[in-house]
C-alpha cells in the first residue's frame, strides 16, 4: 500500500531487484556487452557524454547499459560519478582548426580548401527500414583504401570570411571560463558560461529552442558556414616539465553557424557568429547549439529582444539541463500528503464559507 | 563504503558548503548562491538538504531523517539509507535523541532543543518566485526590501477567497528583514519556526541556494491586521494516539471512502502510545 509506506525499506530493496531482473531481460537472449554499445550504438554513447560532461566511451556505454537504454538516466550516472572525480588540471584550449575530420561540410561556399567531406551520415539515406539488418551476422564490407594524398589541410571556413572583416571578429582571450559546475549561476551569464550550459543542455530542449528561432521566435537567418567531426589533441601543461604533453584525443562536433546582421550605429553591416562544440558525433545537438547562442547574443549586437524564449537566456540556462528537469519534475510522484492534506482542508473550509453565504442569501430572499 | 569520503562529499566541496552555511547564519533569511553538486539521488528528491547534511555531519552525529514528518516513507529511508553507507553514523526515529533531522514537509511536533540541527529539503527558495520569474529581479526586490508584490498577492486572496488562500510554503519575515520561504511544510508548522533554541538550515540543491535560521530567530507570518494568521489544521483528533494537537494525515480506509485521520509525525504518535500504555499498565 503506497499511502502508508510502511515498510519502505523491503519494498525499496524488493523494487530494485526486479529492476535488476527486468534490466536483464529475457534470460535466453544473450546478454549485451558493454563493448557491443560501444560500438554499434555509438551515437547514444556520445549522447550521454555529451550531456553527462565527461569523454568516457566505455563508462557512457556501461551507464546506458545500466539504464536499460534509459539516456537520460545514463546521463545521470554519469553526471553523479562525474562529481566525485578530483580535478587535476585544465587542458589547454582544443585546437579544432587541426582537426582530424571524418566529416565537414560547409552550406555556405560549394568548394573550398580541404574540401567537402560527408562522412559517416545520416544525410541523403532514404529512411527505409533495412529489414536485412534483422537477419544479422552479415559483416560489413571492408573499408575502401583510403585517399592516396595525405588528408589536406582544413583551415576553419569562417576564417576566409574573417581575412575580408565580412564576419565579426572573435578576439582571442586566456580568460579562465566559468565553470558552472563549481559555481552558482548568475544572471546576466556570459557568452562562456552559456555556451557551456548549452554544451551539456538536453538534446531534445536544444533542438526544440533552435527550432523555435528558425520559425520566427528570434530570427536570426543562420547558414551553416561549417560542421566538423573529428579527432582533436588534448593537451595538457605540465607545469614540472615546463611544456604541454597531449594526454589523449577526443572526438568533437563543431558547428559554426554565419548569420545575417544588419549593422548598428557603430558597426557596418556584417556577419555574425554563432558556436556549438560536442562532444562525440552529434550534430544535431552542435547545429542547435550555435543558433540557440547567436539568439541569446541580441544584447552585445544590439539587436531587438523580441521576448522570444531562446533569446531569454535566464530562461534557456536554467531549464535545458535534462538531469536538473527530469528531477524536479519527477519529485511529483514523492508523497506530498501533507502539503495535499493543508490544501484539502483550506478546500473544505472555503466551501463550506461559500455554501453558509449562499445559504444565508437564499433565506433573506425568501423573506 | 569505501572509495568515497566520509559523508560522501569531497572535503573542499563541504567546506564550501560550510561557508555558505555560515553567512546564511550572519545573514538569517538571505538566500547564499553556494555551487551545489551533482549528487547519487534526483535534483528535487533532498539534494540541497543531502549536501547541507553531509556538511554539517559528523562521526559521533546521531541522524534522524523524516519526509511528510514519517522515517518510513520511503525517500527518507533512501536518505537515511545514503548514510548509513556513506558516512556510518548512528540513526534513529527519536527526535530527542537525533542530534541533526533532515526533514521534508515537516517540523517535528516535540520541540527541539539546544544544539540540534533540522535541515530542510528546498524545492523552490525563493518566496517570490511565483509573483516574479527573473532571479536579478527578485534578488533586487529582497535588496530593497521591496515586498510590495507579496502583501498584493495576500490581499487579492483575501478579495478573492475571503482569506489567504495559501495552505504551505506560507511565507515569513525573518529577524524583521527577509521574507523567506520555509519550504514546503503546512502553515500549521510556521509558528515552530520562530525562536527556536535549534540551528534550522534550508538547503535547495537545484537552485543553488542555501538559507538559514539561527537559534531564538524571531519568524513572523506574513498576515494582515485584520486578518491574522492562522495555523489551521484538519479539525479532528489523531485516532491512534488521540492528540488533538498534531498535524494530521487523511488516510482513506475503505472503498467507500471512509477516512481516519493520523499524526503524519509518527514518532510523536508512537510516543504518545508507547506512555499511554505504560499508563494503562
Amino acid at each position: 500500500m503506497y499511502v502508508a509506506v510502511k515498510g519502505g525499506e523491503r519494498a525499496i530493496e524488493a523494487a530494485h531487484d526486479w529492476l535488476g531482473r527486468a534490466r536483464r531481460g529475457a534470460p535466453d537472449v544473450p546478454e549485451l556487452g558493454v563493448a557491443q554499445i560501444r560500438e554499434q550504438l555509438a551515437l547514444a554513447v556520445n549522447r550521454v557524454m555529451g550531456e553527462g560532461s565527461l569523454y568516457d566511451p566505455d563508462l557512457a556505454a556501461l551507464a546506458i547499459k545500466q539504464a536499460r537504454g534509459d539516456l537520460i538516466e545514463a546521463v545521470f550516472l554519469i553526471r553523479a560519478y562525474r562529481t566525485t572525480l578530483p580535478r587535476f588540471g585544465a587542458s589547454r584550449p582544443v585546437d579544432t582548426g587541426a582537426m582530424a575530420c571524418v566529416r565537414r561540410i560547409s552550406a555556405t561556399f560549394k568548394d573550398a580548401p580541404g574540401g567537402q567531406v560527408l562522412g559517416p551520415t545520416f544525410d541523403y539515406t532514404h529512411r527505409l527500414i533495412d529489414f536485412a539488418l534483422a537477419a544479422e551476422g552479415a559483416a560489413p564490407a571492408p573499408a575502401p583504401a583510403p585517399a592516396e594524398a595525405p588528408a589536406a589541410p582544413m583551415p576553419h571556413i569562417t576564417g576566409f570570411l574573417n581575412r575580408d572583416g565580412l564576419i565579426e571578429a572573435e578576439t582571442p582571450t586566456d580568460a579562465i571560463p566559468p565553470d558552472l559546475t563549481r559555481e552558482p549561476v548568475e544572471f546576466p551569464a556570459p557568452r562562456a558560461l552559456r555556451l557551456q550550459a548549452l554544451a551539456r543542455a538536453d538534446e531534445g530542449f536544444t533542438l526544440g529552442m533552435a527550432y523555435s528561432t528558425q520559425r520566427g521566435y528570434g530570427r536570426t537567418h543562420a547558414f551553416v558556414g561549417e560542421l566538423r567531426i573529428g579527432l582533436v589533441e588534448v593537451e595538457l601543461d605540465i607545469p614540472e616539465l615546463g611544456f604541454a604533453v597531449v594526454v589523449g584525443r577526443i572526438e568533437l562536433t563543431e558547428c559554426e553557424t554565419v548569420n545575417q546582421f544588419k549593422g548598428s550605429r557603430t558597426e557596418l553591416p556584417q556577419f555574425t557568429r554563432g558556436y556549438g562544440l560536442v562532444f562525440g558525433q552529434a550534430e544535431r545537438k552542435a547545429i542547435s547549439m550555435s543558433l540557440v547562442d547567436r539568439a541569446m547574443r541580441w544584447r552585445e549586437l544590439g539587436e531587438e529582444d523580441t521576448g522570444a524564449p531562446a533569446q531569454d537566456q535566464e530562461f534557456v540556462v536554467m531549464h535545458g539541463d535534462n538531469i536538473q528537469a527530469t528531477g524536479f519534475l519527477e519529485h511529483i510522484k514523492l508523497p506530498h500528503y501533507v502539503d495535499f492534506q493543508a490544501e484539502l482542508e483550506l478546500i473544505r473550509r472555503l466551501r463550506a464559507e461559500a455554501e453558509a453565504n449562499a445559504a444565508a442569501m437564499a433565506s433573506e430572499a425568501a423573506e | 563504503m569505501s572509495g568515497y569520503n566520509f559523508a560522501y562529499l569531497d572535503e573542499d566541496t563541504k567546506r564550501m558548503i560550510r561557508r555558505a552555511l555560515l553567512k546564511a547564519v550572519a545573514i538569517p533569511g538571505y538566500q547564499v548562491p553556494f555551487a551545489s553538486r551533482e549528487m547519487p539521488m534526483p535534483y528535487g528528491w533532498g539534494t540541497g538538504g543531502v549536501q547541507v547534511t553531509a556538511a554539517c555531519l559528523l562521526p559521533e552525529d546521531c541522524l534522524k531523517v523524516i519526509d511528510q514528518g514519517a522515517d518510513d516513507t520511503t525517500n527518507a529511508v533512501s536518505i537515511r539509507r545514503f548514510f548509513q553507507r556513506t558516512a556510518g553514523v548512528a540513526v534513529t526515529e527519536s527526535t530527542r535523541a537525533a542530534t541533526i533531522i533532515q526533514t521534508r514537509h515537516r517540523i517535528p511536533e516535540t520541540p527541539l532543543t539546544e544544539g540540534q540541527i533540522l535541515v530542510y529539503q528546498v524545492p523552490i527558495p525563493e518566496p517570490l518566485r511565483f509573483l516574479e520569474p527573473r532571479e536579478p529581479e527578485t534578488r533586487r526586490m529582497h535588496a530593497l526590501m521591496d515586498y510590495g508584490l507579496m502583501h498584493v498577492k495576500l490581499y487579492e486572496d483575501i478579495a478573492r477567497h475571503g482569506a489567504i488562500a495559501t495552505s504551505y510554503a506560507y511565507p515569513v519575515t525573518v529577524a524583521g528583514r527577509y521574507v523567506m520561504d520555509p519550504s514546503p511544510i503546512p502553515k500549521f508548522d510556521n509558528p515552530k519556526l520562530s525562536e527556536s533554541p535549534a540551528l534550522q538550515l534550508f538547503g535547495a540543491g537545484r537552485e543553488q541556494r542555501i538559507y538559514a535560521i539561527p537559534p531564538h530567530t524571531r519568524v513572523v507570518s506574513l498576515d494582515f491586521e485584520d486578518y491574522p494568521f492562522e495555523a489551521s489544521k484538519a479539525p479532528h483528533a489523531c485516532s491512534l494516539c488521540g492528540s488533538a494537537e498534531s498535524y494530521l494525515d487523511e488516510v482513506i480506509v475503505d472503498d467507500a471512502g471512509g477516512r481516519m485521520f493520523v499524526c503524519s509525525d509518527t514518532d510523536f504518535c508512537a510516543g504518545r502510545r508507547a506512555l499511554a500504555e505504560e499508563d494503562a499498565a
